[in-house]
């Protein structure tokens, strides 16, 4: 049986992984490469390093990082932040990466998805998708959360399948970092609306809100740093009580 | 030395790095001549069936199968194992090896597509490729298409229908997973490859 998918996302800044609360606020917490493996080596079924910070001034930082973590990590392993065309996706997938995660430039360049799908695979681009609640909907940020575009992000969520996405990570940037629960609500607009792989994320406080997401919410896959990182939830131990409450999971692995 | 086939699509980087870990001497290789120079050969395909079109102008196709036909041992990994069968109704114009009978097809629309994640095997105890894996282990999939239960399958995998997850016959191999993205079962899978 197709299990769900948790995943283990660092956030890195300068080369460091850091998390914030809201996209702000931001802490040290480690090094890359010995963040993920510990995260693989607990149960980790994926990991997603995003450069927060990124500039074109850093990108050997990252690609740096992306080596050294790739190095020995055998689970998929995504990395994204500041890729604005194929040649930034094609060191990033060289520096040992096996999926890219875009954001901001596909949302002003859609057709990048498929450049980069054409050339990759589509199962290597994950459009990833900052959307924040409004009256009626959810609206679609850009550059870190501080530009609103006045898209939907259930729209735009399906555009992005159209051009070739492989699968969508959404984050709720009203529950990013805040532990409060995941935003079913989001997670289940744009998973209804997509025939790809969704993966929820912002808000991962405890195993309910995972079980929550994956009911409710139709999740394929949830993220979550902060929690992991500063060891407030173990996951194997998450998976072993995700598995008592019959949310297929790859447990023991 | 294990020769790693690159035919210009994708990105062979995790399969090597893999491969590189369990200490295996690799030539990632474009050339029919180092295929034949080869101990074992790996087929890591990766993308849409029609990207197979640019073996064939290569030579690498017919090189592949001639390698193949030695007795060494091959492995196709995902596009890699599908091209082993006979087609797949992606690309309905090329052709793939017919070493296993039957075409790859899409999965039922009562699931999404493609698969993604991991997804649990059960082996046959006799595959000399799967020796060790214990049942019901997880290996992680990410494809549109799948290939047909033969005779030769080894795992089978459920997904909307079953499925092949590996296939061998004598010294052919398949798998539709990516065992270098599948942690230690998967590195284990690898190495057995490595010591046939």
């Amino acid at each position: 049986m197709l299990t769900k998918r948790i995943i283990a996302c660092l956030d890195m800044d300068g080369g460091r992984v850091v998390k914030g609360v809201r996209f702000k606020n931001l802490r040290d917490a480690g090094d890359p490469a010995e963040c993920a493996a510990a995260h693989a080596r607990s149960g980790a079924d994926e990991i997603v390093l995003l450069d927060i910070t990124a500039t074109s001034g850093n990108r050997n930082t990252l690609l740096d990082a992306v080596r050294s973590t790739a190095h020995s990590l055998f689970v998929p392993f995504t990395v994204g932040g500041g890729i604005r065309q194929l040649d930034d996706a094609a060191a990033v997938f060289d520096a040992g990466a096996d999926k890219i995660a875009i954001n901001s430039a596909a949302v002003r360049d859609p057709t990048l998805i498929g450049t980069i799908a054409g050339k990759f695979g589509s199962q290597a681009v994950v459009v990833a998708i900052d959307a924040r609640k409004t009256g009626n909907g959810f609206e679609v940020y850009v550059s870190g959360g501080r530009v609103p575009t006045g898209r939907d992000a259930v729209e735009w969520a399906r555009e992005a399948t159209a051009c070739g996405a492989g699968e969508i990570l959404l984050t709720s940037m009203d529950r990013d970092g805040t532990q409060s629960g995941f935003d079913c609500g989001l997670v289940r607009a744009v998973a209804e609306a997509v025939s790809i792989p969704v993966i929820a994320s912002g808000g991962a406080g405890s195993a309910r809100d995972f079980i929550k997401v994956f009911r409710g919410g139709r999740a394929d896959a949830a993220l979550a740093a902060s929690i992991f990182h500063f060891g407030l939830e173990n996951i194997s131990e998450l998976k072993s009580e995700l598995s008592d409450a019959g949310i297929p999971v790859r447990w023991p692995c | 030395m294990i020769a790693l086939v690159d035919y210009g699509a994708g990105n062979l980087n995790s399969v090597k790095k893999a491969l590189d870990y369990l200490g295996a001497e690799i030539l990632v290789t474009d050339q029919p001549e180092i295929l034949a120079a080869a101990d074992r050969i790996v087929f890591p395909g990766v993308g849409h069936f029609s990207s197979l079109r640019a073996l064939d102008r290569a030579g690498m196709g017919k090189a592949l199968l001639q390698a193949a036909s030695t007795g060494k041992p091959l492995l196709g990994i995902c596009l890699g194992m599908q091209w082993l069968f006979e087609g797949s109704e992606e690309c309905n114009d090329i052709a793939g090896a017919g070493i296993f009978p039957g075409k790859c097809r899409q999965f039922p629309s009562s699931v999404k597509s493609p698969h993604v994640g991991w997804n649990s095997v059960t082996a046959k105890e006799d595959s000399r490729l799967l020796r060790g894996i214990a049942q019901n282990s997880f290996v992680y999939y990410t494809h549109s298409f799948h290939a047909p239960l033969v005779a030769e399958t080894t795992a089978a995998t459920e997904y909307g229908l079953p499925f092949s997850g590996a296939v061998e016959r004598g010294n052919i191999f398949g798998v539709q997973f990516h065992p270098e993205k599948s942690g230690d079962v998967g590195l284990s899978i690898l190495k057995n490859f490595c010591e046939l």
